[in-house]
């Protein structure tokens, strides 16, 4: 069910073997789209956990790449900055003048201030309403599905339910919604990717964005308060006067982080369940498996596959001297797969003692703000998928993402046999 | 060894013994108390093994450490006797402590 040629991943495990360390580089999208960057990892582990790449297509950087050098990172915010002056959170640097703020891209206090204002629309209380809501929408795109028809379940399932999700966290008008996954494609696309080709036109597609997101923006200014993100932010001191470039930041961050991590996710599992039948087949034997799983899923997939920080100061990093100014880049795919932190590391177990041991959300103040909604969302479709299909079958090769931060799936042709 | 009351947030109560030296949060994880996640697995980098500590006992768990303090501020239903449990270690003088979930980790 891997979707490279056995001879790909050959080659892929000798040239990592044997690649002199410093030529190393996994910035490479290539390694994600072609599914390819295990064994690239694997040496770095072991070989140079704390790796410094001098030149790459993003230019020079450090990467980070086990389980608790990452946590050190993740954890230290003070020595690593996400300010997006100074790079941001990714790995590319936008040219200075689409440099955009936004909570995730920007240090205390005011990250905290804005993160808090916009954080109750995931609180355990409003959790309990959107279940319901959810649960329906799950039941309605499964129904819908053709049997015994090959078709793509990225495009029919992951990309429906977490798009529709995303429309009803921003009151968004319902038949636009397919405007969020175009606005999130664009914003995290590879200038290489064919999506966009260059930063001056990702940043003309995105102002629509601005446009169409401020008007509703300034309809929720006044009036009886609503419980949207729009309306959050419209409200509160912090991020009521937002410039435009950090009104569109705060707005990608948002729709990047509701939309692509939990679609890749919905994606990935059933990827993964395909590929280790066993676990599919102990899943069918006991659905209150999928508890566990759910946070499995997370891990296995690691939607985002890195996050990026900028040292504010020379720090010693576990023996690797990093200098003011550096680019240090936490490879959350890689950490995920730290066998001293997690046995059998790269099997996809559904029943692990402490499934929510991952990295995929980040730890300190940036951790994933929706967490909590991504399970619940991945939690009530797995129910509804066994409570109607016996089975749903990959059959044939998936097709990825071109992108060495989104680490996504584009296509999955599978075909579902038969109802319950 | 010391008892330590988990309440959850429906009213369920669970009282168990802990080894001095172990933390608030590995007491319930270790007895399979529901409503501490402990995603990080006592880091003090994930806000999901949130307590709120009765009263009677605030002194003697200490100060949050400002680390705590951050995490915690991003916590949901924060109170002022809010503390994340990986953080309260286990001596004799907290024999008998109790102390409150929250109505979910996040």
């Amino acid at each position: 069910m891997n979707d490279a040629p056995i001879d790909l991943f050959a080659e892929a495990a000798e040239a990592a073997r044997t690649t002199p360390i410093d030529k190393i580089d996994v910035s490479q999208p290539s390694i994600y789209q072609n599914d390819t960057w295990r064994p690239w990892f694997a040496r770095l582990r072991e070989d140079a956990p704390i790796h410094y790449c001098a030149e790459s297509r993003f230019g020079a950087f450090w990467s980070v790449t086990r389980y608790k050098d990452i946590m050190a990172v993740d954890t230290n915010h003070k020595v690593f900055s996400s300010d997006s002056q100074l790079g941001g959170i990714t790995i590319r640097d936008a040219p200075m003048s689409f440099r955009r703020p936004s909570f995730i891209s920007m240090d205390p206090p005011l990250h905290d201030d804005q993160r808090r204002a916009v954080s109750p629309i995931v609180a355990p209380t409003n959790l309990v309403n959107l279940e319901k809501l959810i649960r329906e929408r799950s039941q309605k795109i499964l129904d819908s599905l053709p049997i015994n028809e090959e078709f793509n379940w990225v495009e029919k399932v992951s990309v429906e339910l977490t798009t529709q999700m995303l429309a009803t966290l921003f009151d968004f008008p319902f038949e636009d919604r397919h405007l969020l996954t175009y606005w999130s494609d664009i914003a995290t696309a590879d200038l290489l990717s064919g999506k966009v080709s260059s930063e001056e036109e990702r940043n003309e597609i995105l102002q629509q964005c601005v446009k169409y997101m401020r008007a509703l923006f300034k309809q929720r200014e006044n009036g009886p308060p609503r419980f949207d993100l729009l309306s959050m932010m419209a409200r509160d001191p912090s991020t009521r006067d937002m410039d435009d470039k950090m009104f569109l930041g705060n707005c990608i961050l948002l729709i990047v982080g509701g939309n692509d991590t939990t679609r890749n996710s919905i994606s990935g599992g059933l990827l993964a369940l395909n590929q280790y039948r066993d676990q599919y087949d102990k899943l069918r034997a006991n659905p209150a498996l999928i508890e566990t799983m759910v946070p499995e899923i997370v891990r296995w997939q690691t939607p985002l596959a890195h996050m990026r920080r900028t040292a504010v100061e020379d720090f010693n990093l576990n023996g690797a001297a990093i200098k003011k100014g550096d680019k240090v880049v936490m490879w959350y795919i890689s950490g995920n797969r730290d066998e001293e932190m997690i046995e059998n590391a790269d099997d996809f177990i559904i029943d692990r003692a402490r499934p929510r041991q991952h990295l995929s959300f980040g730890f300190g103040i940036h951790r994933c703000v929706g967490n909590r909604l991504a399970e619940m969302q991945l939690k009530i479709l797995w129910e509804e998928i066994l409570a109607r299909f016996p089975e749903i079958n990959v059959t044939g090769p998936v097709k990825r993402v071109f992108s060495n931060f989104v680490h996504g799936i584009e296509e999955i042709p599978v075909i579902i046999p038969r109802r319950h | 060894m010391p008892k330590i009351t988990f309440i959850e947030y429906n009213g369920t109560a669970h009282t168990v013994e802990v080894e001095e030296g172990l933390s608030v949060m590995e007491a319930a994880v270790n007895n399979g108390v529901p409503g501490i996640d402990a995603d990080c697995g006592g880091a003090c980098a994930c806000a999901t093994c949130h307590v709120y500590v009765d009263a009677a006992w605030e002194a003697k768990t200490g100060e949050k450490n400002e680390s705590e303090a951050a995490m915690i501020s991003f916590a949901n239903g924060v109170e002022p006797n809010s503390r994340l449990s990986c953080q309260i270690k286990v001596t004799a003088e907290l024999d008998g402590l109790v102390v409150r979930m929250p109505a979910g980790q996040h």
